[in-house]
C-alpha cells in the first residue's frame, strides 16, 4: 500500500526519493512540524520552509504485528513510532534489527534508512543508529 | 446545556446480539429503532429528529418513514452516539425538534450489507501510516501503549487483569458473548495479535445495534419508562492518526470531553456510582480512569488491581462486560450508553443497588475522538 502524494506533501516524498528526510518549519515561530501542510499548525502562519532533517531519532513506541498484512510478508513485523531529533514523531518500520521485544528497546537511538519501492516512492524506515 | 433539561425516554438494543447473519446493517438499525420506539410507546410519525453514524441519517429516516426537522450525521467513530446525545440535547433545548431517535447498527462479524475498511492512499493516513503495515485497530490503537507502560511501570499482567475483571462482570450478564471466567495467565497465554496485545486483551467482533430516544424533561414524565436525565455532556476530537497523538500516555480528546461533561453537570468524581469506559482494548479503561480524573496519571493499574472497579468495588466499571466480553460490533459507544441507561432505570443484569449517577465515556477511531455523557435518575 504505497502513499499517493498530494500537492502539500510532494516535497516530503520527493525528499525520500532523493535520500533526504524533509521537515517543515515555521519561519515566524520556528516550530517544526509533521505531517506536511502549507501552514504552521501552532501559530497558523503561512510563512513556512522545507528543510533537511538530521534523520536521527529515538524509538518511541511500537507493536509487533503477528498477523501480517498480505503485502508485508509472512513474518511478524514491528509498526513503530519514532521521535525525530527535531521534535515531530512519525510512524515507520524498523529494519536492520530482529523484530522482537528484546531487540527493540524504547528510547534506543535510530537513524533513517530509505527503502526504495518504485521510481517515485521510497519509504523512510529506521534502523538502529550506527556508532 | 442545562442539567436535567433532557431525558432518555426510549432505549433498546437489537433483539439479538452476537452472530446475526440474516440481517443487514440497515436492518439492525431498524430493529433497534423499532425496539426503542416500542419501549417509549412511540411510532415513527412521533419522531422529528434523527441521528446516526455508519449509515446516513437520510437512509435511516427514509427507511423508517420519518420526516425529521433535525438530522445529525456526525460520524467520528464509536463514540459518535455520545456526540449525538449531546447535539440532540442542544437541538431539543433550542426548539429544532421535540423527539430525537439515535440509532446504531453494525454487521461487524457477518458483514451483511457492510462497507469495507480502507483509506484513500492520498489521505494523511494513507500516506503516513498505511505504508507501514497497519491493518485494523489491533495494530493501530495499541501503538501508544508501550510508551504508557514504560512511563508508569505497567506490566502485561496489569493489562491482562483489565480483561479478567470485566469477564467477572460479563458472567452476570445473560446477553454477554463470553461469560466463562478467565485468569491473568489465560489472557497472557492467548494468541499473540500485536505484541504486547494478546487476543483476550482485544475486543470481540460481533453483530448488533442499539437505539435511544430523547425528549425534553418536561415531556419525559408522560412516557411509560422511568426517565433518565442528562446531567452533562462533553466532546472533542484530536487526530486522525494515532502516531500524531500529542501525548502517548494520555488522550487529549478524553481530557477535554470529560472535563466539559463534569463541569456542566456540577458533580464531583465521588458522586459517580457507575462508570462505562469504551474498552475496545484493555488499555482503554486505564487511560479513561486517568484522563477523566478518577485517579492520577499512572494510578489506574493499581486502582483496577485493588478491585475498585470489580463487583463490590467502589466504582463499578463496564458492568455489562464491556467490549472485551459483552459485545463489540465496531462502534461500541451505543452499548455503553445502553448499559448506563439500564443502570439508571434499575434494570441492568448486574444492577448496582441505589445507583443515581452514571458516566458513559466513549472513544472514536484510535484516540481520534471522544464523547462523554453523564446520566442521573433523579429529576
Amino acid at each position: 500500500m504505497l502513499p499517493e502524494p498530494t500537492p502539500e506533501t510532494r516535497h516530503f516524498w520527493e525528499g525520500c526519493r532523493d535520500g533526504e528526510l524533509r521537515l517543515q518549519r515555521c519561519t515566524d515561530c520556528k516550530h517544526t512540524y509533521f505531517p506536511p501542510r502549507a501552514f504552521c499548525p501552532k501559530c497558523a502562519s503561512r510563512e513556512v520552509e522545507v528543510y533537511k532533517a538530521s534523520g536521527k531519532a529515538i524509538l518511541y513506541s511500537y507493536v509487533i504485528n503477528h498477523r501480517p498484512r498480505p503485502d508485508m510478508g509472512t513474518e511478524p513485523y514491528a509498526i513503530a513510532v519514532v521521535q525525530l531529533d527535531e521534535g515531530p514523531r512519525m510512524m515507520t518500520n524498523i529494519v536492520g534489527c530482529p523484530q522482537t521485544p528484546e531487540a527493540l528497546v524504547l528510547d534506543m537511538p535510530m537513524q533513517v534508512h530509505f527503502a526504495k519501492q518504485t521510481d517515485e516512492i521510497s519509504l523512510p524506515l529506521f534502523e538502529p543508529a550506527k556508532g | 446545556m442545562k442539567p436535567k433539561s433532557i431525558a432518555v425516554v426510549g432505549a433498546a438494543e437489537t433483539t439479538r446480539l452476537g452472530k446475526i447473519p440474516d440481517v443487514s446493517v440497515i436492518g439492525l438499525h431498524a430493529d433497534a429503532a423499532l425496539n426503542a420506539m416500542k419501549d417509549a410507546g412511540l411510532k415513527p410519525s412521533d419522531i422529528d429528529g434523527v441521528a446516526t453514524a455508519g449509515i446516513s441519517p437520510v437512509e435511516l429516516a427514509h427507511y423508517l418513514g420519518i420526516t425529521p426537522t433535525y438530522a445529525d450525521g456526525t460520524s467520528v467513530g464509536g463514540c459518535s452516539f455520545m456526540l449525538h446525545v449531546r447535539h440532540a440535547a442542544a437541538a431539543i433545548n433550542e426548539g429544532l425538534c421535540k423527539t430525537v431517535l439515535i440509532t446504531h447498527g453494525e454487521s461487524g462479524r457477518s458483514r451483511v450489507g457492510a462497507g469495507g475498511f480502507g483509506r484513500a492512499p492520498s489521505s494523511l493516513m494513507g500516506q503516513f501510516e498505511m505504508p507501514y503495515g497497519v491493518t485494523s485497530p489491533p495494530t493501530m490503537f495499541t501503538i501508544p501503549v508501550l510508551r504508557y507502560m514504560k512511563t508508569y511501570g505497567v506490566s502485561e499482567a496489569d493489562l491482562a487483569n483489565v480483561a479478567v475483571i470485566q469477564r467477572e462482570w460479563a458472567a452476570k450478564n445473560p446477553r454477554a458473548s463470553f461469560k466463562d471466567p478467565i485468569t491473568v495467565d489465560d489472557v497472557l497465554n492467548s494468541p499473540m495479535i500485536a505484541w504486547p496485545f494478546r487476543m483476550l486483551m482485544c475486543c470481540l467482533v460481533t453483530d448488533g445495534g442499539g437505539a435511544l430516544i430523547l425528549t425534553s424533561a418536561e415531556r419525559a414524565k408522560d412516557f411509560p419508562q422511568k426517565p433518565v436525565y442528562i446531567l452533562g455532556t462533553g466532546e472533542s476530537v484530536e487526530t486522525p492518526m494515532v502516531s500524531q497523538m500529542e501525548d502517548f500516555t494520555s488522550s487529549k480528546a478524553f481530557r477535554v470531553s470529560g472535563k466539559k461533561a463534569f463541569d456542566e453537570s456540577g458533580i464531583t468524581h465521588a458522586d459517580v456510582d457507575h462508570l462505562m469506559i469504551y474498552d475496545a482494548f484493555a488499555h482503554l479503561p486505564l487511560y479513561g480512569l486517568e484522563d477523566l480524573g478518577f485517579v492520577k496519571p499512572g494510578e489506574a493499574k493499581d486502582f483496577i488491581n485493588e478491585r475498585n472497579t470489580a463487583i463490590g468495588g467502589k466504582l463499578p466499571l463496564n458492568t455489562n462486560g464491556g467490549g472485551l466480553s459483552y459485545m463489540h460490533s465496531g462502534m461500541y459507544g451505543m452499548y455503553a450508553l445502553q448499559e448506563s441507561v439500564r443502570q439508571m432505570r434499575g434494570t441492568a443484569a448486574a444492577q448496582i443497588d441505589g445507583a443515581k449517577i452514571s458516566v458513559s465515556h466513549g472513544v472514536g477511531g484510535m484516540f481520534a475522538a471522544s464523547g462523554t455523557v453523564i446520566f442521573t435518575n433523579e429529576s
